[in-house]
């Protein structure tokens, strides 16, 4: 793999993560638990919408086969997505889905702040624009888990299962592929090694307050950056690609 | 026959496009536009987002072509940057006191910083009653720049251009 092609990959791991949970979360617009919560969802849904497409559009420059980003979104099949497996699960209930959100925008913080000194001028621009966006999200998700965790029997319980639930997912954040490890030897991209304690330390500030429990487990599920999805990606791609593809070239 | 018109006579061209969705601000109280420079006898307007998603941007961006063909220009592009990220520390204070009057809290800290990450609330003033006893009630509010608060005096909720 040459750096160019890398560079490609890499804008396509973070894109994706951008893309597919922002569509998840856009499925909560009408279903939030009250008004507030399903509009800050679908804030959130559309500020990594937005970072999505900065990125992508990005990706298309990098390949130079004048595909856009909108090409990239809606018409790239699942095996070629190379979003973390944590982005794609099913929203579940509203602790599920702060579970979800919470372990990735602790991750997502940590990784655009050190993103914000790739050499990469451009991904350095989209880091900076995004991690102003993701520290509202990252407060929100930490304020929701603690809420929740801390507050009645019946949120606590179901808070901690939620975390349970997803644990084994967190992992695969932290794993650092070929092309992550070629892309921070170039200092273009972020050494995954170097953000996993404040990762760690993060969680643990936050699970303590919420006085929840952290899983021991050390066991990943991974797949996502190789293109290798869980069952659910089929159906996300269903139905987020259905317009494009049925009506190609189709404007608002 | 291009003339060249004078820099200072295009920002004030560009007063007259607002923002979309906060009608009274416009796009230079906003401080988006970044630069207006010329390449030979092609203008070209500079513009940052407000937020990745902000869904006004490509209205803001056709506007802003619409206003300079309607002022007689031929040639001339828009083009976005990301870096420097914009940030509520541009809004002009013009456009603070605007957006007050219009019933929207203006930003009240400069850029947004870590403080966010946990806790700590800026005193928000209620732009109806100018009470300072506010809450807020949600971080995210009707467009991805505002938050929603509720002023405790006058029980009127209200809309604060949150800082960024």
């Amino acid at each position: 793999m040459t750096t160019q092609e890398a560079l490609f990959r890499y804008t396509l791991q973070i894109g994706d993560n951008a893309l597919i949970l922002g569509h998840r979360l856009g499925e909560w617009c009408g279903h939030g638990p009250i008004l507030e919560q399903d509009i800050a969802l679908t804030n959130i849904a559309l500020d990594q919408v937005g970072q999505a497409r900065s990125i992508l559009a990005y990706a298309g420059k990098l390949e130079g086969k004048g595909r856009s980003e909108d090409d990239l979104a809606y018409l790239r099949e699942e095996r070629n997505f190379y979003n973390l497996l944590i982005t794609e699960l099913p929203n579940g209930n509203f602790a599920d889905t702060i579970a979800r959100q919470f372990f990735f925008d602790a991750f997502n913080f940590y990784f655009l702040t050190a993103l914000k000194n790739s050499k990469d001028e451009t991904l350095a621009a989209i880091a900076e624009k995004s991690l102003k966006e993701v520290t509202y999200h990252l407060r929100y998700s930490s304020e929701w888990v603690i809420r929740l965790g801390d507050g009645t029997e019946e949120s606590h319980q179901k808070m901690q299962k939620a975390v349970d639930d997803i644990w084994n997912f967190t992992g695969e954040m932290l794993l650092m592929n070929e092309v992550d490890k070629m892309m921070a030897a170039e200092g273009i991209g972020v050494n995954l090694d170097e953000i996993k304690s404040l990762w760690d330390d993060k969680v643990d500030e936050v699970l303590s307050r919420a006085t929840l429990q952290k899983p021991e487990s050390t066991w990943t599920q991974k797949g996502g950056k190789q293109g290798v999805h869980t069952e659910h990606m089929g159906f996300i791609l269903a139905e987020m690609q259905y317009l494009p593809r049925a009506y190609p070239g189709a404007e608002w | 026959m291009i003339t060249k018109h004078k820099i200072s006579s295009i920002w004030k061209i560009l007063e007259n496009v607002k923002d979309p969705e906060v009608p009274v601000l416009t796009v230079v109280d906003l401080g988006i536009i970044r630069d207006i420079r010329y390449h030979n006898d092609e203008l070209e307007v500079v513009i940052t987002p407000t937020y990745s998603g902000c869904p006004a941007m490509n209205t803001i961006a056709t506007n802003i072509k619409l206003e300079l063909a309607a002022n007689g220009f031929e040639k001339f592009k828009v083009t976005t940057i990301l870096s420097p990220a914009w940030t509520t520390d541009w809004l002009s204070e013009e456009g603070k006191k605007k957006l007050k009057a219009y019933g929207i809290a203006p930003p009240v800290k400069e850029t947004l910083d870590k403080s966010v990450l946990f806790g700590e609330q800026p005193e928000v003033e209620c732009p109806q009653c100018a009470s300072t006893q506010t809450k807020l009630i949600s971080q995210f509010g009707s467009t991805a720049c505002k938050a929603l608060y509720q002023c405790q005096t006058c029980k009127e909720p209200f809309d604060y251009f949150k800082c960024h």
